[in-house]
């Protein structure tokens, strides 16, 4: 800095009052942190450990390893794992592709992109609740607007009960979440859009590239790093769905749509066993874990310039 | 100059927070009326209506005490009394006769068996009297007796040419809705509640019950997974796979097949007692006054008992106001109130079904009930009866739906709920 | 550069089919929430209302038994105002620290804060529970707007860390010249230049605290403190058979979120860039 005079003994006390103001503005939102977040996750560690059965005294025996090895035990667990992840995959795959298409369409040079810019990000501010029970309303086997649409269109002979299979179900619910997720989608990839030079595209066509051959080599190739970083991203958020499911199907039907978090949530609350659910709850943890080393890795080699 | 701005931040920021937690922590009233919070749910039984009139009713001939109610779905009534008991936020709470073996273990609401009369014992009829008790103590007070009836289209029956003697049991009712689809009345004929909850555990049972079976063997032990368990729920399939039941049934509730029944889609269904007033009120169906009420169903076995659903109000253990919360349950469960509403909830009390001024005002109902209250069907009286209803219920969804045969699903079940 | 009419046709047609998928389900709700009960459970269903019927809408504003949702509407302003205002507040002052100083533990502790936004809220719920049953916050407004931070502040954080950066640091140094301090600078200086960045940090706050589910579910109880969410939840399942309602509750609840989106609609777009990737 070009006023700091030369003297050390100046410069370390600047230093240390640098560090002390650093440490007065980081006080409230350090406070926030390990008030609101880093002390609860020990907490449910400790409560993952021991034997809770009741809100009411949270104490109970140590038990080791015990709620992990009976968590993982049981078929429930594994299938609802088994059914997270293919929610995540599955959501997650066509977020990205539409998300992709659509962010082409926002960043064309077209009339009224911003009128259809606005329009796009509508299904993003509407609140997760709401958005379930707008497509339990669509998918309603009797007065479902879905049944209704595609009978009138003459597609469907007789009314389906979208919602009554386990199968069924979990498609729809990712159908009701891809389709609250692809703004989100869009715009985060729209901004990586933007930013490819449009020389290159100019010299691509001087050089009579085809359309594919632009998209491959030119498109995807700059487009990777922030598809890479909305992957990651989508992925920790899909392993921990649980409102639009709350809202839709509460899990059913025959546990077709019973995630992880769902399924945590129903040990802890539902059957009040709070060791059990914290330790669930720490697996869900352990794998969000990993999967944000790999985001910030991510963002780190994306010339952030924050860490 | 820049730690007097830091100061100034600091003391503002303290002050505000100061400010807040004083706001959070002064009581609203002044006055010395006590106001009680109380959590019922809007579903069968009582509509939320009746209960707010009721209230009022109270708190005119008890100025001091006001009665604040919140209404929440079945669905979400348990885990509300859960979530809320740490807190202390309800004095009253509408508790299901299968949680008291859960709330007691783990101290959620209060025994309450010192405040019972023993004479209730034989005033009370026997499905309601045993609602709320756990290992020989009463945490609740019994808010009427219920069990699920049959409900079918008169209209539709009729235009097969059956009569209500057909319905008597279950083989009947399916002939009947053979003929009516037959003869295009209905696409599906019946509808259940079948959703993964606990609706689908009443369903079930109560036709476990109709084939001879139970919920537990001798020991207490869930042993659905028996010939009987499993004959039950392959019947039900098969009216699936015949096209007799509406195969939506795996995504509705109660209200769900009440609707069914008052649109004029369905001509049967089991529900609780208040959908006879409420699939025959011209402003909610388009059926109003051909929607007849009967006992169950009879199996195989002649037998037709109905499944329990009795409810009690309960008071949790964080209360601030025991006795004046207890004072608001007498009143509602008592008779003079009850047997102003025997439609909603049918009473407690003997002395009530042979009062010709009560059981006239729902003659029909009344008359279904003395064999729906006479033989009763209970689900398991344990404490970890939700995991082991949970298990059950995504069991048979798997059956119904054909993912599993219903024995493996029911083996399944058993074997988790042992767990 | 001109396109081939066809390109042309293609892009407009995506456009348009983009639109209306985006759009139909949300204003197949608001036409819902305006028909009957009779129109809405009708085969075949149809699509206008024969009859325009804001009766839900009347009495979800003035029926006593509806108290429950105004009261949400209500709890759930309180709150979000209240989590925007500590999160700006805690942000600003951390974030001029991530983007201005240089202090030991800086990367870790920026890369904590931005660990703990991607936890689960489900790991968080017990340990929260009884920490707000113990001090009587449950079924209080005040203690979601405080478990609502562990969500919001990170983010906000985050946000106004990348928007800070793009502040050039000579207008604060010429302010420090003529005598201001280091906060004055933040507050005369940084501020008033990164507004666009404090209204995006302010406005996903907000939304952020609007949708938020899972806490105000397991932490209210009561119309003190239950919040839209939990009432359109509460809603589909007290009426599950009547959609009409539940979609005239739900248009309400979406309606907030809904029109500052779209009004902030770049600011949308840059904060989600500067949340997710950079500024």
């Amino acid at each position: 800095m070009s006023k700091t005079p030369a003297v050390p003994t100046r410069k370390r006390r600047w230093r240390h009052s640098q560090g002390f103001f650093a440490a007065c503005l980081l006080a409230p939102a350090i406070l926030v942190v390990f008030g609101i977040i880093i002390y609860p996750i020990i907490q449910t560690g400790v409560y993952a450990f021991t034997d809770v059965r009741s809100a009411m005294h949270p104490k109970g025996p140590f038990v080791g390893f015990g709620n992990f090895s009976k968590a993982m035990t049981s078929n429930r667990f594994w299938s609802s794992m088994g059914r997270t992840l293919y929610f995540t995959i599955v959501s997650t795959a066509a977020e990205l592709v539409i998300g992709l298409g659509i962010a082409g369409l926002l960043n064309a040079k077209i009339r009224g992109r911003w009128l259809l810019r606005t329009v796009v990000v509508i299904p993003w501010a509407i609140p997760t609740i709401v958005n379930g029970a707008l497509w339990k309303g669509i998918f309603h086997a009797q007065y479902g607007s879905l049944n209704a649409l595609l009978t009138q269109l003459g597609i469907l002979n007789s009314y389906k009960v979208w919602l009554g299979t386990p199968w069924g179900a979990m498609n729809m619910v990712i159908i009701a979440d891809v389709w609250k997720t692809v703004p989100l989608v869009a715009f985060l990839l729209l901004a990586g859009l933007a930013s490819i030079p449009e020389e290159l595209y100019e010299a691509a066509k001087i050089d009579r590239a085809g359309r594919w051959k632009t998209f491959w080599s030119i498109t995807v190739p700059l487009m990777l790093p922030a598809i890479s970083i909305v992957m990651i991203l989508r992925v920790i958020e899909a392993f921990k769905v649980f409102d639009v499911i709350y809202a839709m199907t509460r899990g059913g039907p025959a546990d077709g749509t019973k995630t992880i978090a769902y399924y945590t949530y129903t040990t802890a609350f539902s059957d009040q066993n709070y060791g059990i659910g914290s330790a669930l709850a720490y697996i869900i943890v352990i794998v969000i874990a990993l999967l944000s080393a790999i985001y910030l890795r991510a963002l780190r080699r994306s010339e952030m310039s924050l860490i | 100059m820049k730690n007097r701005t830091i100061r100034a931040i600091v003391a503002g920021l303290t002050a505000t927070v100061m400010a807040v937690a004083m706001a959070a922590c002064t009581p609203k009233e002044s006055d010395d009326t006590i106001t009680l919070n109380a959590l019922f749910m809007q579903q069968a039984g009582y509509s939320q209506e009746q209960i707010d009139e009721m209230l009022r009713a109270y708190e005119a001939d008890n100025p001091g005490i006001k009665v604040k109610a919140t209404y929440v779905s079945y669905e979400a009534l348990h885990d509300k009394i859960v979530t809320s008991a740490p807190a202390g936020t309800y004095d009253i709470v509408l508790l299901d006769v299968i949680w008291p073996a859960e709330f007691a273990t783990t101290n959620i609401v209060i025994d309450v068996t010192d405040r019972y009369d023993p004479a209730w014992e034989q005033d009370m009829l026997g499905g309601a009297y045993g609602t709320a008790f756990y290992d020989g103590k009463a945490y609740g007070m019994p808010w009427g007796p219920s069990t699920k009836f049959f409900y079918y289209n008169e209209e539709m029956v009729n235009a097969v040419g059956a009569t209500e003697a057909d319905l008597a049991t279950w083989d009947g009712v399916l002939a009947v809705a053979k003929k009516i689809k037959e003869a295009g009345l209905a696409e599906y004929p019946l509808a259940w509640s079948w959703m993964q909850a606990e609706a689908v555990i009443c369903d079930y049972g109560q036709l476990l019950g109709a084939f001879g079976g139970d919920f537990t063997d001798a020991d207490g032990n869930l042993a659905v997974n028996n010939a009987v368990g499993v004959s039950t729920l392959a019947w039900m399939k098969q009216t699936i796979d015949d096209g007799l039941t509406n195969p939506a049934s795996t995504t509705f509730l109660e209200d769900d097949v009440q609707k069914a029944l008052a649109q004029g889609e369905t001509a049967f269904g089991l529900n609780w007692e208040s959908t006879l007033v409420d699939a025959n009120d011209p402003d909610q169906s388009v059926v109003a006054g051909k929607i007849k009420i009967l006992p169950t169903p009879a199996g195989p076995t002649g037998l037709r008992p109905g499944i329990n659903g009795a409810m009690a109000l309960s008071i949790p253990t964080n209360s601030k106001n025991v006795d004046a919360a207890w004072d608001v349950i007498l009143y509602l469960t008592g008779k003079d109130n009850q047997d102003k509403y025997p439609t909603g909830w049918p009473p407690n009390w003997v002395s009530s079904y042979s009062d010709p001024a009560v059981t006239g005002q729902a003659p029909e109902l009344f008359a279904a009930a003395e064999i729906g209250y006479a033989d009763t069907i209970l689900r398991p009286t344990v404490p970890n009866y939700n995991s082991a209803s949970d298990a059950l219920q995504a069991a048979i969804q798997a059956a119904l739906v054909g993912s599993k045969t219903p024995q493996q699903a029911l083996d399944e079940a058993v074997a988790a709920a042992a767990q | 550069m001109r396109m081939r009419l066809h390109t042309k046709i293609g892009l407009y047609l995506g456009a348009i089919v983009t639109g209306i998928v985006m759009l139909a389900p949300f204003a197949w709700m608001i036409i819902a929430s305006f028909q009957t009960q009779a129109e809405l459970v009708a085969r075949p269903l149809r699509w206008w209302p024969g009859r325009f019927f804001p009766d839900r809408y009347v009495s979800i504003f003035t029926n006593p038994r509806n108290d429950v949702f105004r009261e949400a509407l209500m709890n759930s302003l309180i709150v979000s105002v209240g989590v925007v205002i500590v999160a700006m507040v805690v942000g600003v002052l951390g974030a001029y620290a991530f983007a201005r100083l240089r202090f030991r533990f800086r990367s870790t502790i920026l890369m904590t804060f931005l660990f703990t936004y991607m936890l689960p809220q489900i790991a968080l719920l017990i340990p929260l529970y009884l920490i707000l049953a113990n001090v009587g916050l449950l079924d209080n407004v005040i203690g979601l707007i405080i478990v609502d931070c562990s969500l919001v502040v990170p983010f906000v954080l985050w946000i106004l860390s990348n928007y800070f950066l793009t502040v050039p640091v000579e207008l604060e140094e010429s302010a420090w010249i003529d005598g201001a301090s280091r906060l004055g600078a933040l507050i005369r200086i940084v501020l008033p230049s990164a507004r666009p960045g404090l209204v995006t940090a302010a406005m996903f706050a907000f939304l952020l605290a609007w949708d938020e589910f899972m806490y105000a579910l397991i932490f209210t109880s009561s119309t003190a403190s239950k919040t839209v969410p939990v009432a359109v939840a509460e809603f589909s399942g007290r009426y599950s058979t009547d959609f009409g309602l539940v979609a005239a509750g739900g248009v309400l609840a979406a309606l907030p979120p809904v029109i500052i989106a779209a009004f902030f609609q770049r600011s949308v777009a840059s904060g989600l860039v500067a949340g997710a990737v950079k500024a």
